[in-house]
């Protein structure tokens, strides 16, 4: 069988062009969301040359009072919480035990881990000397600082959630034998894994402990450390719900190989949608706690306070009820629309500290300049391309037709 | 149950990491700072500056900024708004109305307090802040990475970035002409030049007697505080005014406590947490484990073999 183009080996043929040959898919890429994506990328790699060529000043509306937008707000803040789906799956599976959750853990350890190189890109069109980026490991130790705390863990984090992917990967390049060596790998992934989500999560919070002058009352709290990892486990179970319903609508035929009915489906999504109800309900307490633990009553009744309520109330309390309601009358449709809406609120609270409500008390607010926004949107739709391509190929949404893989580990 | 030597020694491999990892980050950050006790410091008497600026043209030239002519600085416009420092502006003199007198506005300095606990230096993940035993904090740009969190982290807001530079960008600010004052007899270029001696150079603990033998011995003179003795720890740049201060552009709510020392509970947390939640970890899933067993009424799960030879 010759193609009248170049005729790729059977491997390539197999393994990247899903079978078919090099003619047949390019054809079958042409479709109207590839379009959009080649719009956003077209108008996106000119923007990342441009802050790379002429750096921060004429691509963001940062300054000298304003030193972090939305780079930082949204791409590494956000991005880091609602990647924590593979970190709340892998608790839940490996070490709780409830293998019954075990088809969420690959795709939600894919999730998080292009979600963490996406947010390191992002910062790297943040630093000004990002081809430092070895320093605060190798080269000069700032040791008290809490963002060396969190270089070094997003760096071993990325790594944990590389091993959890290996035997996916070792399956798909049909490699048995550094597969067992993989899988064996995992629990201790997982733990490791477990143990840096605790502390990187709270850390990147616990980064604005020492602004008190300059983020918000309302948000500013000695509890951050603990809202920030509560969050971001509300962050991951929201994000694997609302990943999970994308994926069997968007990639449905490789959903179907899984075998899971969808009722299963929908009655695992329940169960999800109980964790996330009873997380948030606790992560309410917990924002009330703190708000009582600093005596910030009084900031209610401003402007900022009707704001901090539009975040409390409409983005946690509301959920969690949503939730609850969801679960109580076996509506899954219910439980995803909630889990959307659980994503917004967590993006909400770390734009809120880190952005909306810091330098509250100054004169010279920041609004991110149109390059930003456009660096940010291009980001997400190549980490949207890359999750397609790798779920299009290994095997995530299902298990290898040749191993056991999700009930073995 | 014996415990398996294996399991054993990955725990104590675990908690021995933790502890020597952790050991290293807690013992800068709690440490209580001893302090450098011959340290110098400037006393910025408001009462006496005039607002010529000569302060700001020489500090330019002292420290290699953008030559710009004395007649620039004789610019009375810019006091219509209030500045703040910049990549070439170390230092600014902003102007603020004087209740008590409005013929005589108050004219404020501002450049880099050099605190004693620096909040700059000790967010900095590559060290590139230090505090130097004469009081300066220095910045060394060949280890930055442009990451701005002590821009963030400073309560005076006086840390800048070199936005424009695409790709050498530094962090520049007051050096309180560390270089210049090594040499004994030197003073700060913007010491030297005030023609009206508002700036007492010298130990920061003889201008702090100095400040409030002042408001002793003026009484009526001056608001009863010496901004910046205690503020965020105390700060080697202090002030005197007759104005109170909040009403003169300075914070008077950023409290008495360093900046670094608000990451310190944060930081002992983290070694808590590195020695007990492997074995939090561990008793999850083994609790997970035998529930399970009982639940299959003791038959031993399929991969329980595997598992027990890990």
């Amino acid at each position: 069988m010759t193609d009248n183009t170049i005729a790729p080996s059977p491997w390539v043929r197999e393994k990247v062009l899903l079978g078919m040959s090099l003619g047949e898919y390019v054809r079958s890429n042409l479709t109207l969301g590839n379009a959009v994506a080649a719009a956003i990328l077209a108008v996106g790699l000119p923007v990342m040359a441009y802050r790379i060529l002429y750096g921060i000043g004429p691509a963001t509306n940062l300054s000298d009072t304003n030193p972090w937008g939305i780079w930082i707000g949204f791409d590494v803040m956000t991005g880091v919480a609602l990647s924590a789906g593979g970190f709340a799956m892998g608790t839940a599976v490996h070490l709780f035990g409830m293998k019954a959750y075990a088809m969420f853990v690959r795709p939600a350890i894919l999730t998080g881990f292009l979600g963490y190189i996406y947010a390191v890109t992002g910062l790297i069109f943040d630093l000004g000397r990002y081809y430092r980026l070895p320093y605060p490991m190798f080269v000069s130790l700032g040791v008290s600082s809490i963002l060396f705390l969190v270089a070094w863990h997003v760096a071993l984090y990325l790594t944990c959630q590389f091993v959890e992917l290996t035997p996916a990967i070792f399956e798909w390049l049909d490699m048995p034998r550094l597969r067992r060596w993989a899988v064996r790998l995992t629990l201790g992934a997982t733990v490791f894994g477990v143990i840096l989500s605790t502390l990187h999560q709270s850390a990147l919070g616990s980064l604005f402990l020492v602004m008190p002058s300059k983020v918000h009352p309302l948000w500013y709290s000695s509890y951050i450390p603990v809202l920030f990892f509560v969050s971001a486990i509300i962050a991951g179970i929201a994000m694997v719900i609302v990943e999970s319903a994308l994926s069997h609508t968007f990639f449905h035929e490789q959903a179907a190989r899984s075998g899971v009915s969808r009722a299963t489906f929908d009655r695992l999504t329940l169960g999800l949608g109980r964790a996330a109800s009873l997380t948030l309900v606790t992560y309410f307490g917990l924002k009330l706690l703190a708000l009582a633990h600093d005596h910030n009553w009084p900031w209610l009744f401003t402007g900022y306070g009707a704001w901090w309520a539009v975040e409390v109330f409409g983005f946690v309390l509301l959920p969690a009820i949503l939730f609850a309601a969801g679960v109580r009358r076996g509506n899954a449709r219910l439980v995803r629309c909630t889990a959307l809406v659980t994503v917004v609120g967590i993006a909400l609270n770390r734009l809120n500290l880190s952005v909306i409500a810091f330098n509250w008390n100054s004169p010279e607010q920041y609004v991110p300049h149109w390059m930003e926004v456009t660096i940010t949107i291009t980001l997400i739709t190549m980490f949207i391309l890359e999750f397609r391509f790798i779920v299009n190929r290994l095997p995530i949404l299902h298990d290898h037709p040749r191993y056991r893989s999700h009930q073995e580990h | 149950m014996p415990i398996p030597r294996r399991t054993f020694l990955k725990f104590a491999a675990l908690g021995l990491g933790a502890a020597v990892s952790s050991q290293t980050q807690e013992a800068e950050a709690v440490q209580a700072p001893t302090g450098y006790p011959d340290s110098r410091g400037v006393l910025v008497d408001l009462t006496e500056c005039i607002g010529c600026r000569k302060c700001e043209w020489r500090c330019n030239e002292v420290n290699g900024l953008p030559p710009r002519p004395p007649s620039d600085f004789e610019d009375k416009s810019v006091f219509e708004r209030t500045r703040r420092t910049h990549a070439d502006t170390f230092t600014v003199v902003n102007r603020f109305a004087n209740a008590a007198d409005p013929e005589k506005p108050v004219y404020v300095k501002k450049q880099c307090m050099h605190c004693q606990e620096p909040a700059c230096a000790s967010v900095c993940f590559v060290k590139a802040f230090t505090k130097q035993p004469s009081g300066a904090v220095t910045y060394d740009p060949s280890l930055c990475m442009g990451c701005r969190y002590c821009m963030a982290a400073c309560p005076f807001n006086i840390p800048a970035y070199q936005y424009d530079d695409a790709f050498t960008p530094e962090v520049t600010k007051c050096t309180f002409c560390f270089e210049r004052t090594q040499a004994e007899g030197t003073q700060p270029g913007c010491v030297e030049v005030c023609p009206v001696e508002a700036l007492t150079y010298g130990k920061r603990s003889d201008l702090i007697e100095l400040a409030h033998a002042r408001i002793w011995s003026r009484p009526g003179r001056y608001v009863d505080h010496v901004y910046g003795e205690k503020e965020v720890g105390g700060t080697s740049w202090m002030y005197l005014s007759a104005a109170p201060f909040d009403q003169v552009g300075f914070r008077t709510d950023l409290g008495e406590t360093p900046i670094p020392a608000l990451s310190r509970g944060f930081l002992s947390m983290v070694s808590v947490v590195l020695m007990t939640w492997p074995l939090l970890c561990m008793l999850f899933r083994q609790s997970a484990k035998s529930a399970e067993k009982d639940a299959e009424g003791g038959a031993p799960e399929p991969d329980a073999r595997e598992e027990e030879s890990r």
